[in-house]
């Protein structure tokens, strides 16, 4: 208890005032399996002074929940005599597979402009690592069409009352995740925001996996493709066969 | 009911692939073609990633097509020798459709090649029906004995074979080709050919009509066996899953199909599958004029 004690009040003296965040998550494996419909993440945690007590003061919290990246090569569909036909291209380095950000007051009145950009709070500030293109306007117009594209296929939302605090100790945000969903280690960050800075962060992972036989199929669909073709044929012409000596006896 | 796909990556609602299933296997069943033509087209329609609709698609055509080439082979109404030199031309083909597929896909037009082939094709084929059946219809139609039963160039061609379920003594060539140009097509488009092979068969080789049907089952059940070892080892799309769902449907149907084929009138068949055709060729006409829902489309690197 005196050990305890003196480091708190070794804190204390430092000046140590920022609050301590401790971030869970209500579900740390999402297992992806047959009549899987996609599932509802939440993030929760408590904000607490080093003193152990609540953090007082007013703050803001931003959660931000990322999938794995992938490089992607977006293209972009233009009029060639009368026929929309792909023309244009712009290769992305890093695009998240989902990304999805809350908070508990709209972004723009917690932090600057750039603070959003270094956190990427929001999804305007998704940093994809674009490649190829170099012309700024052009690359703003692609990374636009990419978070359009992805947003309404509900792979990118973003939720600026999606964070609640109450007592102004704990917080709780939900997120869901559609059944597209790539498979991989996911990231949950979560920031404490006070006078337009982040003041605390930390930061909780979420595996998302397929499970039984959709792991199966899938492993085996990439790693022994020919028995898997194989296979696949099998159950075409055992199904096809089957059929018509069924109703053959009919 | 929701049933997760492991390859297309998300989830349907099962019934609706099996009823999707099922009309194309009703298809199957009157009309004696795949019916990949619509299958391809609904599911890229409902949301399945367009690869994963046409590798699983082909598939399904192989079931389909099995239990008529067990009913036509029970009373020899295929003609092996000439199905197995157009089976050769069509695995041939399956491997260049392959690369095609694959050249087309990193340049990025595969998807409005895909939609003008549909669209010319079935423009073509549908049209052709049509007017056949018309004239089938009105009592016009009794050229027969006035037509020459295949093309010059065909007796031109070098190394005559007899094929004597087709009535046949014209060169490999021939098929070979037409096997090779089917299988590009079933590649490229997840169809099993057989809108394209009949009337190949009819009007280009000139067979007898009794082994058309057949013969052409025989090939596309091959063909379209290539084709799905092919994409599980190139574009590993085939899933197994949505396949289970759509044959459930797609054999049952199938036979529905050929029991409702006994007791309609064929012109009248023929000129609805016309009609269906013609409306699938239109509509993908339109989509390739339309502006498209989605101007920008994720090709994974």
């Amino acid at each position: 208890m005196r050990a305890v004690l003196l480091i708190l009040f070794a804190f204390a003296l430092m000046g140590q005032r920022d609050p301590i965040l401790v971030p869970e998550v209500s579900q740390h494996e999402v297992r992806v399996r047959q009549g899987f419909t996609g599932t509802e993440l939440l993030l929760f945690g408590a904000v607490l002074d080093p003193l152990g007590r609540a953090a007082g003061s007013d703050y803001d919290i931003v959660v931000v929940l990322k999938g794995p990246s992938e490089p992607v090569r977006l293209r972009e569909k233009e009029r060639f005599v009368g026929v929309w036909v792909n023309a244009a291209s712009s290769d992305f380095r890093s695009v998240p597979s989902f990304f999805a950000v809350a908070s508990s007051r709209p972004v723009s009145e917690i932090v600057d402009e750039k603070t959003a950009a270094i956190y990427e709070f929001g999804t305007d500030y998704i940093q994809l690592s674009p490649s190829g293109v170099i012309d700024p306007e052009e690359q703003a117009r692609f990374k636009a069409g990419l978070v359009d594209l992805k947003t309404r296929q509900q792979l990118y939302k973003q939720d600026f009352e999606g964070v609640q605090i109450s007592e102004q100790v704990l917080y709780q945000s939900r997120i869901s995740l559609p059944s597209s969903v790539s498979t991989g280690t996911y990231t949950a960050e979560t920031f404490a925001v006070r006078d337009g800075r982040v003041i605390a962060s930390a930061q909780a992972e979420v595996e998302v996996k397929k499970v039984g036989f959709e792991r199966l199929v899938a492993e085996y669909s990439q790693e022994w493709s020919l028995a898997y073709g194989l296979m696949a044929v099998a159950l075409a012409v055992g199904m096809g066969w089957a059929a018509g000596r069924l109703f053959a006896l009919m | 009911m929701d049933v997760y796909l492991p390859i297309a990556n998300l989830s349907v609602n099962g019934l609706w692939i099996v009823a999707l299933g099922a009309l194309t296997g009703i298809l199957s069943g009157l009309f004696g073609v795949g019916g990949g033509f619509l299958t391809t087209p609904l599911l890229i329609f409902y949301g399945i990633p367009p690869t994963v609709a046409a590798a699983s698609a082909s598939t399904q055509v192989t079931g389909a097509s099995v239990t008529g080439v067990l009913a036509h082979g029970g009373r020899g109404g295929v003609d092996y020798r000439m199905g197995m030199v157009m089976v050769a031309g069509g695995i041939v083909g399956s491997g260049f459709g392959a690369l095609l597929f694959r050249f087309l896909r990193s340049i990025g037009q595969i998807d409005v090649v895909i939609s003008a082939l549909y669209v010319i094709l079935l423009g073509t084929i549908g049209m052709l029906m049509a007017r056949e059946a018309v004239q089938t219809l009105r009592g016009t139609g009794s050229s027969q004995a006035a037509r020459r039963r295949h093309h010059p160039l065909i007796a031109s061609l070098p190394m005559r074979w007899r094929f004597y379920r087709s009535g046949l003594y014209i060169s490999p060539i021939a098929p070979l080709v037409v096997g090779v140009a089917v299988g590009v097509l079933t590649m490229l488009m997840g169809v099993g050919g057989g809108f394209i092979l009949v009337p190949a068969m009819l009007y280009i080789l000139g067979m007898s009509a009794n082994v058309v049907v057949g013969t052409s089952l025989y090939n596309i059940l091959f063909v379209t066996m290539a084709t799905t070892l092919m994409h599980s080892l190139t574009t590993k799309a085939v899933d197994i899953v949505l396949v289970f769902l759509l044959l459930v449907g797609s054999v049952t149907g199938a036979q529905i199909g050929s029991q409702i084929a006994v007791k309609a009138k064929p012109e009248i068949l023929r000129l609805i599958l016309a009609a269906i055709v013609l409306l699938v060729a239109f509509r993908m006409f339109l989509g390739l004029f339309y502006q498209p829902d989605e101007i920008y489309t994720l090709y994974p690197l």
